[in-house]
């Protein structure tokens, strides 16, 4: 693809001071406000799912099929195709949207509780059948609409109000850890892990997003992009305590890095 | 119309739906329905369309879904019981607005309630036709992606183990290998990046802003839209000797052939019987029946269940006169729904003994 495409160096501190994100907003969002709560992670995920977009020219022939969580605010901002659908449905969805227009572009976003708990079938079975999809994973480790419950990749020891006292592997089980799940399908083709709590990793995310919409567009087969995404709200922190709990609670079990890759 | 030929119900309801345009299917093999699944990934390759064996109902139905938003005409199906997986997903596409054509092969009559009362969450009915045999079906078929076509609505074709797997001369429509065209609210990218972007959501399609969109006034319109859907569809029905019938029996589906042929019988020997027999289920036909039981003295209700559509037919006459259930489960050892009791003799011993 275009090789012009600017990276931000982060290697080192800027030397002015950043722009705020409120400053602008990507062309492919027509409605920056959104409901989401301050300090959450998914808006940014999804700023660089519709960058990738926009930057590889993708616009007038993607179709988004969202999840139910609280992202799904988003499928109404989105100045791309969407179809809603249910919770843990949004691959079979897509599938059915990729069979019939194999020149579209077709993309899921959707969360843990809606991929990894109710979609767990659904997502395996897409990424077996090596399904020319990309599903994004906003992973949080929590239910975050519905107010901060356990969902399958809790990580163990995290407190939610489903799990009070952190999670027992005893009584509440061992998280999944769904991309590497995914990675181990012959026909996913490219699977990533990244998260959205400091500037490197943003750029990472939409740099791992990048790949897998390239990985599509080149016929390869299923692509899954799991981005961690901060939830103070639903982790009972406070909001500028997002990042540093991701980075300490999610970050040490669901392994960020590219898990599978093109040939 | 091309030759009639000696044809399987699941065979002759695959030609059928591609030639009325399906061109994607998505199902999960199960007893009665699978033949219909085998017929349909044998046919639709040859029109480029496509057939998935899906890994689930809950996959099939959500397959079937994506496809109805590419334009497509689009089906899917499964038995009562595998429709138990899928309303979810049926509930969501209703108030989506998208037409799918949902082939029922149930086991038994034991799934009325669940194909006519909309069978999901929510506040919804599907338009349900119920063909009585092999040929009627291969018409409705049409109908069915038509009427899912013209409202954007799910359409049920209800049928059984009967009419799934019985052999019978059939003319099926040519296929045109032409697809139709997609209608202007499909989907295909190519509104994205114009700031009108399309959306196609069981949640309406309002913009996201201050004030939020509106949940509440969708599911209005959508409750206006099931309202224009009962009122709009023609409600089908088939009615023989009613005229002067004492006694008018209703039935439905492949057991109301036989029912049917016991009243046609019994009407040959001198007894005053009449037959109305309800095609769409919902809208369910209530002033054909009306009309159709108003000169008799009682209604008669034969289903292979523990009384079903006999809450239709008492509510279709509203207490003017007795409607009586003769019908009941019937199961022989495989739980398919092939009833013992399905046979005309017995039948019209039942009609028999409500006349008397």
């Amino acid at each position: 693809m275009s090789e012009d495409r600017i990276f931000l160096s982060t290697d080192s501190p800027p030397q002015e001071p950043a722009a705020l994100v409120d400053d602008f907003t990507p062309s492919l969002i027509t409605q920056a406000n959104h409901h989401l709560c301050p300090g959450c992670g998914e808006p940014i995920a999804i700023r660089a799912a519709m960058e990738a977009i926009e930057e590889l020219e993708l616009a007038q022939s993607t179709i988004t099929v969202f999840g139910i969580g609280c992202y799904t605010a988003f499928a109404h901002n989105l100045d791309v195709e969407v179809v809603q659908a249910l919770h843990g449905r949004a691959p079979s969805v897509a599938t059915g949207i990729k069979r019939m227009l194999p020149d579209g572009f077709v993309i899921t976003v959707q969360g843990d509780g809606d991929m990894v708990n109710e979609g767990l079938q659904e997502v395996l079975h897409a990424a077996a059948r090596g399904e020319n999809i990309t599903c994004l994973l906003l992973n949080n480790g929590v239910f975050g609409e519905t107010g901060g419950q356990m969902t399958t990749t809790t990580t163990l020891g995290q407190r939610t109000k489903t799990s009070i006292e952190g999670r027992d592997p005893h009584q509440h089980g061992h998280p999944i850890l769904l991309s590497d799940l995914a990675a181990t399908m012959d026909g996913a083709a490219y699977v990533a892990r990244c998260a959205v709590n400091n500037a490197g990793n943003v750029a990472r995310t939409k740099r791992y997003i990048t790949r897998a919409y390239e990985s599509q567009m080149a016929g390869a087969g299923f692509g899954l992009v799991e981005i961690l995404t901060m939830c103070p709200t639903g982790w009972f922190v406070d909001t500028l305590e997002g990042p540093d709990y991701l980075q300490d609670t999610l970050a040490p079990v669901h392994n960020i890095g590219e898990l599978k890759t093109l040939k | 119309m091309s030759d009639r030929a000696l044809m399987e119900g699941s065979e002759a309801i695959a030609k059928a739906a591609v030639a009325a345009g399906c061109r994607f299917f998505a199902g999960y093999p199960m007893t009665p329905f699978t033949e219909l699944l085998e017929n349909m990934a044998g046919l639709l390759p040859e029109v480029d369309g496509v057939c998935m064996n899906a890994e689930s109902e809950l996959e099939a139905v959500g397959m079937a879904w994506g496809a109805a938003t590419t334009g497509y005409l689009a089906a899917t199906g499964s038995t009562g019981q595998g429709l138990s997986l899928m309303q979810e997903s049926l509930s969501e596409i209703t108030n989506a607005r998208l037409p799918l054509v949902v082939f029922n092969m149930a086991r038994g009559q034991g799934d009325y309630f669940q194909a006519t009362r909309g069978g999901g969450h929510g506040d919804y009915r599907h338009i349900v036709l119920a063909p009585m045999d092999v040929p009627e079906a291969v018409e409705l078929t049409r109908l069915a992606f038509e009427l899912a076509g013209q409202w954007r609505t799910p359409v049920m074709v209800l049928g059984d183990y009967y009419l799934a797997h019985t052999y019978q001369a059939v003319s099926v429509p040519a296929i045109d290998e032409a697809s139709p065209e997609a209608p202007e609210w499909a989907l295909n990218g190519s509104s994205g990046g114009t700031g009108t972007a399309k959306i196609i959501s069981p949640l309406g399609g309002g913009v996201e802003g201050e004030e939020g969109f509106d949940l509440g006034a969708h599911y209005a319109e959508c409750a206006a839209h099931i309202q224009a859907l009962a009122s709009g569809v023609e409600p089908l029905v088939d009615v023989g000797h009613c005229d002067d019938a004492e006694l008018v029996v209703a039935a439905y589906g492949s057991v109301g052939k036989f029912v049917r042929y016991a009243c046609l019988r019994l009407r040959d020997a001198g007894h005053p019987v009449g037959y109305v027999r309800p095609i769409t289920l919902w809208p369910f036909p209530s002033e054909a029946v009306q009309d159709a039981v108003a000169g008799s003295a009682k209604v008669a209700v034969y289903e292979q269940n523990m009384g079903q559509m006999v809450d239709d037919v008492r509510l279709a006459t509203l207490g003017a006169l007795p409607v009586e259930f003769i019908g009941g489960p019937s199961w022989d050892h495989s739980g398919f729904g092939i009833g013992p009791d399905i046979n005309v003799p017995d039948i019209s011993q039942r009609i028999l003994d409500v006349l008397s």
